[in-house]
């Protein structure tokens, strides 16, 4: 009996160290290729193709270049420039989702039910349906040449960002109508609401819609080339990435893309670090809803 | 009573004569009963109206019929002996005004019924010896009934004249022979549903193309969304045991690959397949194998490859969604089958898995959704490759990449609206059998 018991546990502590030893595998699948990103970046011979999967020699040199070469790529500009339009767009759609989620969690109205079937319909749509008629709107609006495509890239980023309401109406819902109420009876408008009451209680979710919001115009780079078109001096850091590995560039270029991306990853690994409990109660807040 | 109703059939049956009035001067009602600026406003909306019709709007409708006849002509210039270019008919600036003109004539008609409404609203509300709110109650409102109006104007009028507008522009384009395809670049006609029967007929060129990148767009998308969902569902279960140690390190080492911008992972991807690249490199080393692996040129490679790097990318937000639902399911379901002796796999697809879709069928269906519109994937890693000879489509483009070839890069719009609305026909017909088979929808009592 006493046997038994015994088998019985080291069956089930070699189960348990063969679990260990399946995430240890999976989690080395799953960072290895950020980590020989981080190591090419350090790498001291250039071209996107070596003899030998590890570097032979490192070097910080490609960060240097990328961030003092202004001739042929401009990296510093594109940075200050995908800066300028994030911090823009980021102001205009997280009031765009704030807005449209509160109307649409507190307020009744007939529009309503009609805004919601729309946003879903709409939402079936390939994005890239209005890409090229967006293009041709802004050139009728004058907005495609010179510096004024940062207005239009500003316009695509946000114009749309109503549309993307479902996580931030869920969490709204999930705050107690009663505060809202109890508000009102005291004679709190229902701005006064929204503005003291909602917001300060949802403080999570706002996080999460200025983060996101932020981050789009770093990773977007198809709506950017298709409104940059040849303007070089406009492009966007995404652009200016992926014109690195184009052929022209790749083999001069590679080690100082892989700069590129680890240093306009750092933000966004603490960002995502920070607000990744965000997420998940947003997730979770949406599916309850 | 009937007439007590704010209608507009109503507002010109049984309104005074200021109510009528405002059917033909809009905003005059409200400027009879004291609501200046409100009228005025109203009224300088229809006078800009009419000044845009009569300025542009009447000629762009009455060009959209035809989309402009006039082709670009060369002429001699005698003078100064070289040949002068005469500018023609643009019938892409022709639709665009002709589409933007009956939108802004959609707007004044609603205009239209709302200020005859509230004129009517506002007769009835004398009649009936109350109030008539006055500006500042009515600024007042906007911040607190009416807050809605002030805070979604914005947005819908983004969404309007930057999503609306340029999809029906788009749509009417499938109907056209805008393409590069016989230069109707600068000067095309109306063309019925010519586009649509060439994409549907399955012997001509692109119809064959379509049903290729249809079925394999579909091909995909099961995959990508079913094998993300159920091992990452599994994962997730790995980790959540009580069993395993440092659940929030193996959570950071997955999640990690989330923060690292998509198209970045995805372009280092492509490269580190190529045949040098570093996988190629490390296996050879390895001794592992001799020929580099075509992961690009081989069709079917490719979509094997694009397949499990879907995986790479996908499993940790599964990772992430799932977590906090798996931890919700009643731990005595589990109790109560361990008891009949039922065993992991059975656990799993009895309790664990129906419990899960129950939950999240709107996340598989918006996850369903978004990876048939799965751009980055493709376009960054195959770029829709291998291409036969004489194809638009490669052998792994999805409906979406093969959009943006036909459009951006052949400039063969009409195609590419073609493909686009059959995109969102397809989506909707899976997403409404999904959504009515789901057990969410035909029983909305708790799972159970």
């Amino acid at each position: 009996m006493g046997n038994q018991l015994d088998l019985n546990k080291i069956s089930t502590r070699k189960r348990i160290g063969n679990l260990h030893l399946l995430l240890a595998v999976l989690a080395l699948i799953w960072v290895l290729p950020i980590v020989w990103i981080v190591l090419t970046s350090f790498r001291a011979e250039p071209g996107a193709y070596t003899k030998t999967f590890l570097p032979q020699g490192y070097t910080i040199n490609n960060y240097v270049k990328l961030l003092t070469d202004r001739n042929v790529l401009n990296f510093p500009k594109m940075f200050m420039n995908t800066l300028i339009i994030s911090i823009c767009s980021c102001i205009v759609s997280t009031f765009f989702v704030l807005s449209v989620a509160y109307s649409l969690s507190r307020m009744r109205f007939a529009f309503r039910k009609t805004y919601m079937n729309l946003a879903m319909i709409l939402g079936l749509f390939p994005g890239f349906m209005t890409m090229i008629a967006q293009y041709f709107i802004l050139k009728a609006m004058g907005l495609t040449e010179g510096s004024s495509i940062r207005l239009g890239l500003i316009l695509v980023y946000c114009a749309c960002t109503g549309l993307g309401f479902q996580i931030s109406k869920g969490f709204f819902d999930t705050i107690p109508r009663s505060i809202d109420e109890a508000a009102i009876m005291d004679g709190a408008t229902q701005w006064q609401v929204f503005r003291r009451i909602t917001m300060p209680l949802a403080k999570p979710i706002v996080i999460y819609t200025v983060m996101t919001a932020f981050i789009a115009p770093w990773v977007d780079f198809i709506f950017a080339k298709v409104l940059c078109r040849a303007n070089a001096d406009q492009f966007t850091v995404a652009i200016g990435l992926w014109n690195m590995l184009q052929k022209e560039y790749i083999y001069q270029w590679y080690t100082c893309f892989a700069a590129g991306a680890v240093l306009i990853s750092i933000p966004i690994v603490i960002l995502f670090l920070y607000m990744q409990r965000f997420y998940v109660e947003g997730m979770s807040g949406a599916v309850k809803g | 009573m009937k007439e007590d109703r704010i209608t507009v059939r109503n507002a010109l049956r049984h309104g005074d004569l200021y109510t009528k009035l405002s059917a033909v001067f809009m905003g005059a009602g409200m400027l009879w009963h004291r609501q200046i600026v409100k009228g005025v406003l109203v009224f300088l909306f229809e006078i800009v109206f009419w000044y845009y019709m009569i300025t542009a709007g009447f000629y762009h409708l009455f060009m959209l019929p035809s989309l402009g006849t006039e082709a670009q002509g060369k002429v001699w210039n005698e003078a100064k002996q070289i040949y002068e270019y005469t500018a023609g008919d643009n019938s892409q600036q022709i639709l665009l005004a002709g589409v933007i003109t009956c939108f802004v004539i959609a707007a004044i008609i609603v205009l239209w019924i709302l200020q005859l409404r509230h004129s009517y609203k506002l007769q009835k509300l004398i009649e009936n010896g109350e109030e008539v709110p006055n500006l500042r109650q009515d600024v007042k409102n906007l911040f607190n009934g009416n807050l809605h109006i002030t805070l979604m104007t914005l947005p819908c009028l983004g969404i309007l004249i930057f999503n609306i507008v340029p999809l029906v522009y788009m749509i009417s384009m499938a109907f056209t022979t805008y393409s590069k395809e016989g230069e109707h670049l600068l000067l095309f006609d109306w063309d019925g549903l010519n586009q649509f029967m060439r994409v549907l007929d399955m012997n001509g060129n692109i119809g064959r193309q379509f049903w290729h990148v249809l079925g394999w767009t579909i091909v995909w998308a099961i995959f990508a969304t079913f094998l993300n969902y159920i091992l990452g569902m599994i994962l997730a279960m790995v980790i959540n045991r009580k069993e395993t140690k440092g659940k929030a390190f193996w959570r950071f080492c997955f999640v990690l690959s989330i923060a690292v911008p998509q198209f970045v992972t995805l372009m280092i991807m492509n490269i580190m397949l190529q045949p040098s690249g570093a996988i190629n490199v490390l296996l050879q080393n390895l001794g592992l194998i001799s020929e580099p692996i075509p992961f690009w040129t081989n069709a079917t490679i490719a979509r094997i490859t694009i397949i499990v790097i879907n995986l790479w990318v996908g499993i940790p937000y599964t990772l992430l969604q799932v977590t906090g639902i798996l931890q919700n399911i009643p731990g005595e379901l589990y109790e109560a089958a361990r008891m009949d002796g039922a065993g992991s796999a059975k656990i799993f697809f009895r309790i664990t898995l129906p419990y899960m879709l129950f939950v999240t069928t709107p996340y598989l269906i918006a996850s369903f959704v978004g990876n048939i519109n799965n751009f980055n994937i493709i376009y960054l890693l195959s770029g829709g490759g291998p291409t036969y000879v004489g194809d638009t489509a490669g052998q792994t483009d999805l409906l979406v990449t093969w959009l943006y070839k036909l459009t951006i890069e052949k400039q063969y719009y009409n195609l590419g609206a073609v493909i686009g609305i059959m995109t969102f026909v397809i989506l909707t017909i899976v997403t409404l059998i999904t959504y009515r088979n789901s057990s969410s929808y035909k029983n909305e009592e708790a799972f159970m």
